[in-house]
């Protein structure tokens, strides 16, 4: 994937070079890779040596942040990998997308933190006796917050892969692994880095939300923010919480400027549009990196190889010869196919409603839509609110540009920061002044989502066309027309992406926004995300599937009734052609 | 007809009776080639032209091993084409350049296939961009070139690998007209001076002049669905020269020729349902005022040469002939030979204000173009005056290429809002009475 990172463009022939250029740099990388090895050392040790006792004091928390961090890589790691394989074969398999695509959407729907309470067991009984196991339950509650969208990004890519490409690469005779680094993989990178960047913003909440495990009788606290943080609570130690924004604050800035930043400064070559950019993407990693003397030619030997396993045919050259076959869809096979799914699909649900009758009962279900219908209101009324405040904000930044240069970078970190940490200070003021928990719990659903709605305007009304703007002045539109005629609509696909993001992660944060504790006091604000968690402790698998199970079909429902409506109208509206 | 190689010389690639039809969801299939024959011969360039729609790119992509013809042969060397095969390449319209490779590995593409070690690749690769002129630009990526620089990175990648037969889909037509004539030359300049491996050429172009400045044998083909309607041979010594006698009455006999199957296919297609399912070409109607207005302007006569009048405004025969065959349907002006003549009602569109012009092709949009008529007729005859999209959509689909009833819709919409016959309101994609 990486062949060309650190590949130096030509131009550094005849560059002042310096030596500290050379010596940070390469105390960059032996750093990363010390620490890195370091923290990987305690993913693995057993389970009783392991000091249960989160120590409070602030000198704790870099090696805190440290386990957080490989956490987080581990599970980008299988992210890439599961899109690289799942999205593949969905692409090039008729049959198998058939399956693969629908279930991705279902996947997509479940709460991260659902799968959370189903995993944990099975990956402890993996490892019995052994951190790891907890260690890849938090890990793959990482992964389901982020695989999915990264392999739709990583599909529908596939599917759009340009007519003229492809047939370069055919006419060339490309075998499908070449074809697949040089074509498809370049092809999807920006999406996919955009898409990676976007749900790695939720990560963190969820990295947060997955260390200090809570199971029916099983608990167990991984050493990370996470966890100092839920210490924190239950000792009711503010300073410590406020210590552990800060060290999330560094976590995350600093990921940023050595991961994403050098990624999407890189993966600007891949952009599709043949014009030269405007402004290109910089990293002062990258630069740093392609300056230095020292580090150059290793990258280059490094590009060199992964550029020869790039272009290995790994094919007899006569399998990549095959043409498209011309002949009608095999309607008979399809039909058996579609058989075969639906009667396994039955079986499931057969199954399934034995399980269901034996445990759960008609009253459950109604308990169930009755904390489902208020959360939804709560989605509803928050996002609404939201975007009342929001929009004439972010519009008002965007087209400023010099105050969006300035506000971008902050709403975006924002969007990125576990608001699940600034939810002890809201739930202490909660306890100390008395507030009613139903309406004033509320609020942290959308804490840390609402960013997306006001970045996404920011960038709609930033982008939004020079000319249409000074028609509207020079025409001396009043003010309400000028936002109901003039701006709403130009901004509304941008909103409405940010929308939907916006309700889908307040769905997600329902399970840990809607019960929440501070010392020995509970707080319930009930609600489906309530539900769940209350039946989470308690260790009642048939009642937290009911709840998952109510809470997919309300986002699905939203999502079809709702969003994908307004998001075909926001694009067939903004089109000119 | 049969037409064959003019020389003796081997042939390099033969197709023979090849058809290719494309499936469609709720109909027969329909055919878009129908029993081409065609030879390549060693040192020949051979031209394919035609209107867009004609499958002269469906017919390059056959040749290529791109596409599986649905019936007929393909010959490469004598043996059967069984999908790309080495020696054959094509340069594309739109470069298809990697825009995330630079020019040098963009290059190296073309040789991935054969497996050859990095060194080798890249020497080979060095060669070929020498050879077309793009040296000191190897470090570049695509986006950084002119389009002419990028088409000669397509023409270095096509040529790298030593192809015996290069395939060029209008590699010129995306090119402004200076860089195109340029990029024309240097290649003509190679392949005179055999300084290329390559064998033979087979060249799709929609520009007749570009046919017969680079050609040795020009094939005409006609459509719906795609054959070869005629064949000419261009035994003009190189270098040629545009405003040779003899090099105007080749592109002139081409003209005629294509004007012909222009009138006679227009008054062919009038007659299956009652011109119902006559496809239209998609000309705005400002189009149709501006050919009209240049054409009274150019004589007093209103009778002009098509080939003059593509010159004077600038227009490719792609560009030409649709606006041709809408003047021509609307009877605002007539189709002969190798010319267009004003009607009297087109004389009077040229020469009239707004209301009248507008008046003028609502009477003739009803008299001359069934679908209109039609539309009209249906609206009135429903209670609420609406009808939708799709209720013609589907009338069309069943004659007519996709494409081009998404075309002959489009074309429909606009004439009849100028007209004011009808509106269409695209949030419903309905029709509906004014």
């Amino acid at each position: 994937m990486n062949y060309g990172l650190l590949k130096a463009k030509g131009w550094e022939f005849g560059r002042p070079h310096s030596g500290w250029h050379d010596l940070v740099a390469v105390a960059i990388v032996l750093t990363t890779v010390g620490l890195l090895s370091f923290g990987a050392r305690g993913m693995v040790a057993p389970l009783a040596a392991h000091p249960t006792p989160v120590s409070l004091s602030p000198a704790a928390l870099p090696l805190d942040c440290l386990r957080t961090i490989l956490r987080m890589l581990a599970a980008l790691f299988a992210s890439f990998l599961f899109t690289f394989t799942y999205a593949t074969l969905a692409a090039k398999s008729r049959r198998a997308e058939m399956l693969l695509i629908p279930l991705l959407d279902v996947l997509q729907s479940v709460p991260v933190l659902g799968y959370l309470s189903f995993t944990v067991l099975y990956f402890v009984a993996l490892f019995p006796g052994n951190v790891l196991g907890p260690e890849l339950a938090a890990i793959f509650a990482i992964f389901t917050s982020q695989a999915w969208n990264m392999a739709f990004s990583f599909y529908q890519s596939l599917r759009m892969v340009p007519n003229d490409l492809d047939e370069v690469s055919r006419s060339f005779r490309s075998s499908a692994w070449q074809r697949f680094w040089q074509l498809e993989v370049p092809f999807a990178m920006p999406g996919l880095i955009w898409n990676t960047m976007m749900s790695m913003s939720g990560g963190w909440f969820f990295v947060v939300a997955s260390e200090a495990i809570e199971v029916g009788d099983f608990r167990v606290s991984l050493p990370g923010v996470g966890s100092y943080v839920a210490r924190a609570i239950e000792q009711r130690d503010l300073a410590a919480i406020g210590w552990a924004i800060v060290a999330m604050t560094v976590t995350i800035a600093l990921y940023d400027q050595l991961l994403f930043r050098p990624m999407v400064a890189w993966a600007d070559r891949f952009r599709f549009e043949q014009s030269a950019a405007e402004t290109a993407p910089r990293s002062w990693l990258l630069e740093l990196f392609r300056a230095s003397r020292g580090l150059a030619p290793v990258g280059e030997r490094i590009q060199m190889r992964l550029r020869g396993i790039a272009r290995l045919r790994l094919l007899p050259p006569g399998m990549a010869r095959r043409l498209t076959p011309w002949s009608p869809p095999r309607r008979a096979a399809d039909m058996a196919w579609m058989g075969v799914i639906l009667a396994a699909i039955a079986l499931g649900g057969w199954e399934l409603q034995r399980a269901a009758r034996a445990a759960l009962a008609w009253s459950d279900l109604a308990a169930v839509a009755a904390n489902g219908a208020l959360t939804l209101l709560r989605v509803v009324v928050l996002v609404l609110l939201a975007s009342v405040i929001w929009v004439p904000l972010g519009v008002a930044i965007g087209l400023r540009p010099k105050l969006t240069a300035i506000v971008q970078p902050i709403a975006q970190f924002l969007a990125a920061f576990p608001a699940n940490l600034l939810f002890p200070l809201a739930v202490f003021l909660i306890v100390r002044y008395r507030l009613e928990p139903r309406i004033w719990l509320s609020p942290l659903m959308i804490l840390g989502t609402q960013w997306y709605i006001l970045f996404n305007v920011i960038a709609g009304a930033s982008a939004y066309p020079s000319d249409l703007r000074e028609a509207a002045a020079s025409a001396r539109v009043r003010p309400w027309r000028w936002w109901v005629n003039v701006m709403l609509p130009g901004i509304f696909p941008f909103y409405v992406t940010g929308a939907i993001t916006a309700s889908g992660g307040a769905w997600n944060a329902s399970i840990v926004s809607e019960a929440v504790s501070w010392g020995p006091t509970r707080l319930s604000a009930s609600g489906l995300g309530a539900y769940i968690e209350q039946m989470t402790q308690a260790g009642d698998y048939p009642h937290i599937a009911l709840g998952i199970g109510m809470m997919s079909l309300l986002v699905v429902a939203m999502n079809r009734l709702l969003w994908r409506p307004l998001y075909a109208l926001a694009e067939r509206r903004t089109r000119l052609d | 007809m049969r037409p064959m190689s003019s020389t003796d010389k081997a042939l390099v690639l033969e197709l023979r009776k090849v058809c290719k039809s494309f499936a469609r969801p709720r109909a027969t299939p329909l055919p878009v080639l129908e029993g081409i024959d065609l030879g390549i011969a060693e040192e020949e360039i051979l031209g394919l032209l035609g209107r867009s729609g004609c499958g002269k790119s469906t017919l390059l992509r056959i040749a290529a091993g791109l596409i599986k013809p649905t019936a007929g042969q393909v010959l490469y060397r004598g043996t059967p084409l069984a999908g790309p095969a080495a020696g054959i390449a094509v340069v594309f319209q739109t470069f298809a350049l990697y825009p995330w490779l630079t020019v040098e590995r963009n290059v190296e593409l073309g040789l991935d296939a054969l497996g050859l070690r990095a060194e080798e690749a890249q020497r080979s690769a060095r060669a070929a961009i020498d050879l077309i002129g793009l040296d000191g630009f190897q470090s570049a990526y695509p986006r950084e070139l002119s389009g002419g620089m990028r088409q000669r990175v397509g023409f270095a990648r096509a040529l790298v690998s030593d192809p015996t037969l290069l395939l060029m889909d209008e590699p010129f037509s995306a090119l402004d007209v200076l860089t195109a004539e340029t990029l024309r030359t240097d290649f003509l300049d190679l392949w005179l001076e055999h300084r290329l491996p390559t064998k033979a050429v087979l060249m799709v172009t929609h520009n007749i002049e570009e046919a017969v400045l680079m050609c040795d044998r020009v094939l005409v083909l006609g459509s719906s669905p795609g054959h070869v309607a005629a064949e000419i041979d261009v035994p003009l010594p190189h270098p040629r020269n545009r405003l040779d006698g003899a090099f105007r009455n080749v592109v002139d006999e081409i003209y005629s020729i294509l004007t012909a199957r222009l009138a006679a296919s227009i008054g062919a297609q009038g007659g299956i349902h009652g011109g119902r399912v006559q496809p239209l070409p998609a000309v705005s109607v400002s189009r149709i005022g501006g050919f009209l207005e240049a054409l009274a302007a150019r004589t007093s006569s209103g009778a002009c040469d098509l080939a003059d009048i593509a010159g004077a405004l600038s227009l490719a025969v792609d560009e030409l002939f649709p606006i041709a065959a809408a003047v021509h349907l609307l009877n605002f002006a007539e189709l002969t030979e190798a010319s267009i003549k004003l009607t009297a009602a087109g004389r009077v569109f040229a020469q009239s204000g707004i209301d009248a012009r507008k008046r003028l092709f609502s009477e003739h949009l009803l008299r001359f173009v069934p679908l209109a008529a039609h539309i009209r007729q249906v609206l009135e005859e429903r209670e609420d005056h609406r009808a939708p999209r799709a209720r013609f959509e589907l009338e069309l689909e069943d004659h007519l290429h996709p494409d081009q009833s998404e075309h002959t819709l489009l074309a429909i919409i606009g004439w009849g809002r100028y007209a004011e016959l009808f509106t269409y309101d695209d949030d419903e994609r309905a029709f509906a009475l004014k």
